[in-house]
């Protein structure tokens, strides 16, 4: 009972409770919501935001920012409705073009962030212009209309006549095997390395890792999750310019509401997913509510502010009462879903980050 | 420090400013027009009033290891205070131009606080303050408001020769801030904090106050340039902050200007080259009349590549407070990060 | 840092020697008479007025040419324009918002496939265009560029916003040469001519009624926006909201940054809280994940208002349903060049050049299908091109310059 206790107080925990606290209030408003059929749907479209999150997680708890994932995400929707069109046989040499389009822009990010030394926000900033850029620039404004049918269903079609949930749309099941993949990955010795990178990269760099083989990966697979949105997306909604706009910082917010501190070092892959959720039913709620449409963003502004604030005031009370409760509560949500090797138990000078909240991104090293 | 013995990032800026210079004036005379003609300059001056504004308050977030996100909304906000205060009227105009600042560095404060007190990242914070400002500039505004008095217009019309008044007060405000950085307290202090507010608070800095004024001075800067939008549209506009996406292109001009992102090191020179750098790229783009999805394009290789230049050049040949400061703590923490730094493995 | 000080001063010292040398006020800025006018304050963008004059506008027939609708005109007040006749070939100067989206790109590929046309009668030589990515700011700067730097013969500016814009196009009237404002009006009448459709207003009135003529009164509407506090589209809204208030038409309004994945889910969050029988854009970009999210959530159709946009065009043929595209004529965009070069040769222009704007209907819906066959589908049907040298191919692979 304490434990549970303890848990809904701790910030990851307390995500899940808001989560939890919003889709009650949704049912409440609308009772259909909680029909199988219905929360599948929500699930399908949660799924290139949560997919997009997921990616971000890998960059953020590395240390580093990926800001071109929104430019990413438009640039293969737009390649996908110019390259395919209305023929289904170039589906599969196409999807691999995307892929290859992803690993290409996650390696270009990784490199220049780690062996050009260049920090990883502009890196990623630079490439969000140049890839937005180019590909409206190559395909004329992206007029070109919607791929061919089939290809769509990905993200727009299901398994139909599934018992309870009627149709079990693809995208869910993409998003199922993205999490499998990710808290797999998360757990490999790559996840952990990357946790220790984004803690310490300084300590990690002694330790034997390859500090930018690692990130870099860590950009590829944020560039591959933003492909597999995109994916999704032109399913889900078509081709426009506008698709995908802005979902960087959709990514970030959730990976952030999820508990993942900015700066690295410090997250789980289940947190992400659950400020994925979150923001998400945030704003589906604020549809079902009489809330002004322009008043949406302002709501989240303040979920947000507040959530941080309030991880960051229960960890430093953690971290103040640490000697009389066990070693490292702080870490104890985490160390279930994905134990976190790194020195920071208890704050030294060479962690900035776990004793002086206002330097969240970590001493110059942690940079690097 | 001996001059030459290592280039600092403020002159390695201003080299590639002059490079950018010299590819400009080419590209440019082979359109038949010269850079150096008065409309020319003027052009290059008027793009660099407003970003610069914004980008030396971003300065001081950055130097603090914090961003600032929320600038956009901040000027579009005190346009529309500025243009609905004064509305047509003379006589408002110092009156909304206080009050405009005032509100500006109660938002700062607002964001400094959540930064500080609340222990949330500058990234967050200033986007979820943003948001919210959004928020209210969108249920409250349908479009442009206010009206701004000839006189105010002047602001932003005015100019001594090609030179625009904007940009000198530009100009002066980044003296300003550059001599508050270097001989104040809240300066050193602010230095210290950035480069590791661990070790300043270890030796006595304390740690919150100059990244609340880091915040305010941002804020403030921002209204500034939300002043001078203002200005030059001659209404307040809920728009015109996030028209521009001054955020994002303030941040890659203050780190263009050799500003370490996690804060320290830097100087306000290097950001005002970085503008400037900015400023000359556009003037040549438009003058040679490239697509404006290409212009995105240059803009992000020349970001990537240009930080690509300085960062691999040693952190510790950055612009630190000059080395004899008066403030031993400062001395300190100058020279403390820097250990770390020199044994970056490439 | 000291050095730098010391560069500071020295600019700051140079910048004073420089101001006691002589402070040049921009001649162009002056002091306005200032005739009150319109308020430029106004965050209410109903204005019975205007809503009255679009309204009959709707019904007039235009003057001009019946094939060439980008030179009819409706209720013209033509006008002298011989003070500007002169002999030689012309430059003009086209300060552009952007060509951020399909609306303004298909319009400008037309604009260019005009000019190509115009430069071979030899009174448009050439054409200098600066694109202000969609910032108030740099549009100002880009017309105070050309003032100074163009070497003009004639403006072309189409505002990025109305009130924002109107100073420095004063400003380019004050060289005495031509301007042609085009598209967003600004605060002013000092341009030779202002070519628009008939506006925001019929625009919200065509759909709006056509949404009340289908449906019964209690019924329910979604409102569809793209972003608040642009005047062309605050217009449309404020009709449309007016003309369901009084026919007892639920309406409510989102803004989705005319993000598709954003209408498919504030559609099905609509379709989840209940019935929806209609739906209403103020642009028809997105129009088709509205309808697809009809389709997902097995509801049927409802009674819609696209735009002229393909996409939308072929979704209502595919699926039948009850639909009207509203058009905000996209063939004005062929207009300015044309204009100009009446105003270099001395003819006679209206001063507010009024284009038909009227919508497609389900009776022109094939035809205007069949004149756009093998178009992209973020191609707009009433574009006006299609006379031009490059057409179709021009415009079916985009080509903007």
């Amino acid at each position: 009972m304490n434990s549970l206790i303890r848990r809904a107080v701790d910030p990851r925990g307390a995500v899940v409770v808001l989560l939890a606290v919003i889709l009650v209030a949704i049912v409440v408003l609308n009772p259909s919501f909680a029909e199988p059929g219905q929360l599948v749907r929500f699930i399908q479209r949660v799924a290139p935001i949560a997919i997009v999150a997921i990616g971000q997680y890998f960059v953020i708890v590395s240390g580093e920012f990926d800001l071109s994932m929104g430019a990413l995400v438009t640039a293969q929707v737009v390649t996908s409705g110019y390259l395919i069109g209305q023929d289904p046989s170039k589906i599969a040499a196409v999807l691999t073009l995307m892929l290859i389009l992803g690993v290409l822009v996650g390696v270009v990010n990784g490199l220049a962030t780690t062996l050009l030394k260049v920090p990883s926000f502009i890196v990623t900033l630079g490439t969000m212009l140049i890839i937005h850029g180019a590909v409206m620039w190559w395909t004329g404004g992206a007029a070109t209309g919607d791929p061919v049918d089939s290809f769509r269903q990905i993200g727009r079609g299901g398994i139909e006549d599934v018992p309870v949930l009627g149709q079990l749309p693809y995208g869910v099941l993409v998003l199922l095997v993205v999490i499998v993949a990710a808290i797999w990955l998360s757990r490999r010795p790559f996840g952990r390395t990357l946790v220790a990178i984004g803690d310490n990269a300084e300590a990690a760099a002694y330790a034997g890792t390859n500090v930018w083989r690692t990130k870099t990966l860590a950009f590829v697979i944020s560039s591959l999750s933003a492909t597999v949105a995109g994916v999704l997306l032109v399913g889900y909604a078509g081709v426009h310019p506008s698709v995908g706009q802005g979902y960087e910082f959709i990514a970030i917010t959730a990976v952030v509401l999820g508990g993942v501190v900015l700066g690295g070092g410090r997250g789980t892959v289940f947190g992400a997913l659950t400020g994925a959720f979150t923001l998400e039913s945030l704003f589906t709620l604020l549809n079902f509510t009489a809330v002004p449409s322009t008043m949406r963003d302002a709501i989240q502004g303040v979920i947000i502010i507040a959530a941080v604030a309030y991880s960051g005031v229960v960890f430093a009370k953690r971290r103040s009462t640490t000697s009389t409760d066990d070693q490292n509560p702080g870490r104890a949500a985490a160390d279930d879903e994905n134990p976190t090797p790194g020195p920071t138990t208890t704050p030294t000078p060479t962690s900035a980050r776990d004793s002086s909240p206002i330097h969240p991104s970590g001493d110059a090293v942690a940079r690097d | 420090m001996k001059r030459l013995a290592r280039l600092d990032t403020t002159a390695f800026v201003y080299i590639a400013l002059v490079f950018v210079l010299i590819v400009s004036a080419i590209l440019v005379a082979t359109t038949g027009r010269s850079i150096l003609s008065p409309g020319n300059i003027r052009d290059i001056l008027t793009g660099m009033s407003v970003l610069g504004f914004v980008a030396i308050g971003q300065t001081l977030v950055i130097l603090g290891a914090s961003l600032d996100l929320s600038v956009p909304y901040v000027m579009s906000l005190a346009s529309l205070i500025a243009a609905e205060t004064m509305n047509g009227s003379s006589a408002m105009v110092l009156p909304a131009v206080l009050l405009t600042l005032g509100i500006a560095a109660a938002i700062g404060m607002a964001n400094g606080l959540i930064v500080t007190v609340l222990g949330v990242h500058g990234f967050v914070a200033t986007l979820g303050v943003g948001l919210i400002l959004k928020g209210y500039l969108d249920t409250n505004y349908q479009g442009t408001a206010g009206s701004v008095p000839w006189s105010f217009q002047l602001f932003g019309a005015t100019g001594i020769g090609p030179v625009p008044i904007s940009t000198i007060v530009m100009l002066a405000l980044a003296v300003l801030v550059a001599f508050i950085l270097a001989r104040t307290r809240f300066g050193h202090h602010l230095f210290a904090v950035g480069g590791n507010a661990e070790v300043a608070r270890l030796s006595g800095v304390r740690e919150r106050l100059p990244l609340i004024g880091a915040h305010i001075g941002s804020s403030v800067c921002a209204a500034i340039a939300g002043l001078l939008l203002a200005s030059r549209l001659g209404v307040g506009s809920p728009t015109v902050g996030s028209q521009g996406s001054y955020d994002l292109l303030s941040i890659a001009a203050v780190v263009l200007g050799g500003t370490l992102l996690m804060g320290g090191r830097g100087s306000i020179w290097g950001t005002i080259g970085g503008v400037a750098i900015f400023a000359v790229l556009d003037n040549l783009m438009s003058v040679m009349q490239f697509n404006p999805f290409f212009k995105d394009v240059i803009r992000g290789l020349v970001i990537i590549i240009a930080v690509a230049v300085y960062a691999r050049r040693r952190v510790v040949a950055r612009r630190i407070r000059f080395a004899a400061g008066p403030a031993g703590p400062a001395v300190a923490v100058a020279a403390a990060p820097t250990g770390s730094d020199e044994r970056s493995p490439r | 840092m000291k050095r730098s000080l010391r560069t500071a001063v020295g600019i700051a010292g140079a910048g004073a020697l420089i101001a006691l040398a002589g402070c040049t006020t921009d001649p162009s800025v002056e002091q306005a008479p200032e005739a009150g006018g319109e308020e430029s304050a106004s965050t209410e963008w109903f204005n019975q007025e205007l809503y009255d004059k679009q309204f009959k506008e709707r019904e007039v027939t235009p003057e001009g040419p019946e094939d060439k609708p980008y030179l009819q005109m409706i209720n013209p007040e033509m006008q002298d324009t011989s003070e500007h006749a002169s002999e030689g070939g012309k430059k003009v100067c086209f300060a552009n918002a952007s060509i951020s989206n399909p609306w303004r790109q298909t319009g400008w590929i037309t604009m260019n496939e005009q000019l190509k046309e115009l430069k071979k009668g030899g009174v448009i030589t050439e054409m200098e265009t600066r694109d202000a990515q969609d910032n108030d700011d740099t549009q100002i700067a880009d017309i105070d560029y050309f003032i100074s730097e163009g070497n003009c013969d004639g403006f072309i500016i189409s505002p990025n916003s109305t009130a924002a814009i109107t100073p420095a196009v004063e400003r380019a009237c004050e060289t005495g040469k031509p301007v042609i404002v085009f598209d967003r009006g600004v605060q002013t009448d000092c341009a030779v001519t202002f070519i628009h459709p008939i506006g925001g207003f019929a625009w919200g009135i065509d759909s709006a009624q056509f949404l009340i003529d289908n449906l019964n009164e209690g019924d329910k509407v979604v409102a569809l926006r793209i972003l608040p506090g642009v005047d062309v589209l605050e217009q449309r809204w404020a009709a449309a909201e007016k003309l369901f208030d009084e026919a007892g038409i639920e309406a409510v309004d989102y803004f989705t940054d005319a993000d598709p994945a954003e209408i498919k889910k504030i559609v099905s969050d609509e379709l989840a809280k209940g019935d929806v029988q209609g739906v209403w854009m103020d642009a028809g970009d997105g129009a088709v994940s509205a309808i697809e999210a009809f389709e997902d959530a097995g509801k049927d159709y409802p009674v819609m208002t696209g735009e002229d946009e393909l996409s939308f065009l072929r979704k209502w043929k595919e699926t039948e349903m009850t639909a009207i595209a509203p058009v905000y004529s996209n063939f004005q965009w062929r207009t300015p060049l044309l204009a100009a070069e009446m105003i270099f040769k001395g003819e006679e222009v209206p001063k507010e050049w009024v284009l038909p704007q009227s919508p497609i209907t389900s009776e022109d819906l094939d035809d205007f299908l069949k004149r756009n066959e093998g178009m992209p589908d973020g191609h707009y049907a009433k574009f006006g091109g299609e006379d031009l040298p490059g057409y179709p191919q021009v415009w079916q692979d985009r080509v903007i310059p």
